[in-house]
């Protein structure tokens, strides 16, 4: 019947819908995850434009100053420093610390995580 | 005075084999005071008797009637009609997930008692182990033997996503059960089966499970702990080596 467990319903992750903070944080996770991962993919894949000689790198250079290409950076900045801080609560709380407060350390860390972003921010946007 | 009856509409999701599911609707007038199961048992009495779902003791100690008010885990014999919708407003009612459903409300509990069984889980304990260690003691240390707090109503299972994925994945409860019984005795197979895959390393720290359990059992915590004892026996082993064996002539 349909709400057997099955393989095929990761989507099901992904699903906020009367969840706690546990599952948001959860849900955040993998989706940073996931953003990292395809950004690290674009990433090598840049990279072999060396191979490619002078040119083909110069005009990616070219590609990366462009308003869009920087927004797009700011998300991965945004997804690492997410990813990062979230993970330590997870470390943190695997090895048996702090698991009744996992959900203030979350909140802590999630403020931290966006008081960096908006510094980053700041920095690269104001130096456009 | 009593307070005035309300109006509400309870979704409820009907399946059968062979079936797909689908969402009938039952307007019932009910106390605000009333529990989500004393509506159920009356739509079920007065409407519908095709209606299928579990009931027993009504005061929240057998665990047999999870299952998910408005999207929520819930023990259903417990939960006030007013805390879950207003006058006028939906209960929604469907079946615990992560189970095999048989019939409308009712679930197949089967794997999930076998993962239980697989963990000898005594339902009786001592006090300083059947509570969580920052639970006050009421004992005052004297040697006393409590029920532990798990009723094994499987709201935790339906509660976690990883459950949701893997259907070989020990869970919640089970995995709290073998914490419970490492506190007392060290058991080098239920260590294996916390140290598996589809033991304490398949929880995804989600904390579901505590939000949802109605018993205080507090299964993430527990599954914490036993991750603790696991990477402690695993360092412990690394010191430990085979005893040489003496060579006879």
């Amino acid at each position: 019947m349909h709400n057997t467990p099955q393989s095929n319903k990761w989507p099901l992750w992904f699903d906020p819908r009367h969840r706690k903070m546990g599952s948001w944080a959860f849900i955040l996770n993998r989706i940073t995850a996931i953003g990292l991962t395809v950004y690290l993919c674009m990433h090598l894949i840049v990279l072999s434009k060396l191979a490619m000689g002078p040119e083909a790198y110069d005009s990616f250079i070219a590609l990366a100053k462009k308003p869009a290409v920087i927004i797009g950076e700011m998300f991965v900045i945004a997804g690492a420093i997410i990813h990062g801080l979230n993970g330590i609560r997870i470390t943190i709380t695997s090895f048996g610390f702090g698991v009744r407060y996992q959900k203030p350390i979350f909140i802590g860390l999630m403020v931290i995580a966006g008081a960096a972003i908006f510094l980053f921010g700041y920095k690269i946007f104001s130096e456009l | 005075m009593s307070e005035p009856k309300w109006l509400v509409d309870f979704q409820i999701l009907r399946q059968h084999p062979g079936d797909k599911p689908h969402f009938k609707i039952y307007p019932l007038e009910v106390d605000p005071e009333e529990n989500v199961l004393d509506a159920i048992e009356r739509i079920w009495a007065k409407k519908d008797r095709t209606l299928t779902f579990r009931h027993a003791c009504h005061h929240s100690t057998c665990g047999v009637c999870g299952m998910r008010v408005n999207g929520v885990e819930k023990l259903t014999c417990i939960t006030a009609i007013k805390s879950v919708t207003k006058n006028g407003g939906i209960v929604r009612v469907e079946p615990l997930r992560n189970f095999t459903v048989l019939s409308d409300l009712v679930v197949d509990m089967g794997p999930f008692f076998r993962h239980m069984g697989e963990t000898r889980f005594n339902s009786v304990a001592p006090v300083g182990y059947a509570s969580l260690p920052f639970e006050p003691d009421p004992t005052n240390s004297i040697p006393l033997e409590r029920l532990v707090d798990c009723i094994e109503c499987g709201l935790c299972i339906s509660a976690c996503p990883a459950a949701t994925t893997n259907a070989e994945y020990s869970g919640p409860a089970a995995l709290a059960a073998i914490q419970l019984m490492l506190t007392q005795n060290f058991s080098p197979d239920l260590m294996a089966l916390a140290d598996h895959d589809n033991g304490a390393w398949r929880c995804h720290s989600a904390f579901e499970c505590s939000e949802v359990c109605p018993s205080n059992v507090d299964p993430a915590w527990r599954i914490m702990n036993l991750r603790r004892r696991v990477v402690a026996h695993r360092f412990k082993s690394l010191f430990k080596f085979p005893k040489q064996e003496k060579q006879h002539a």
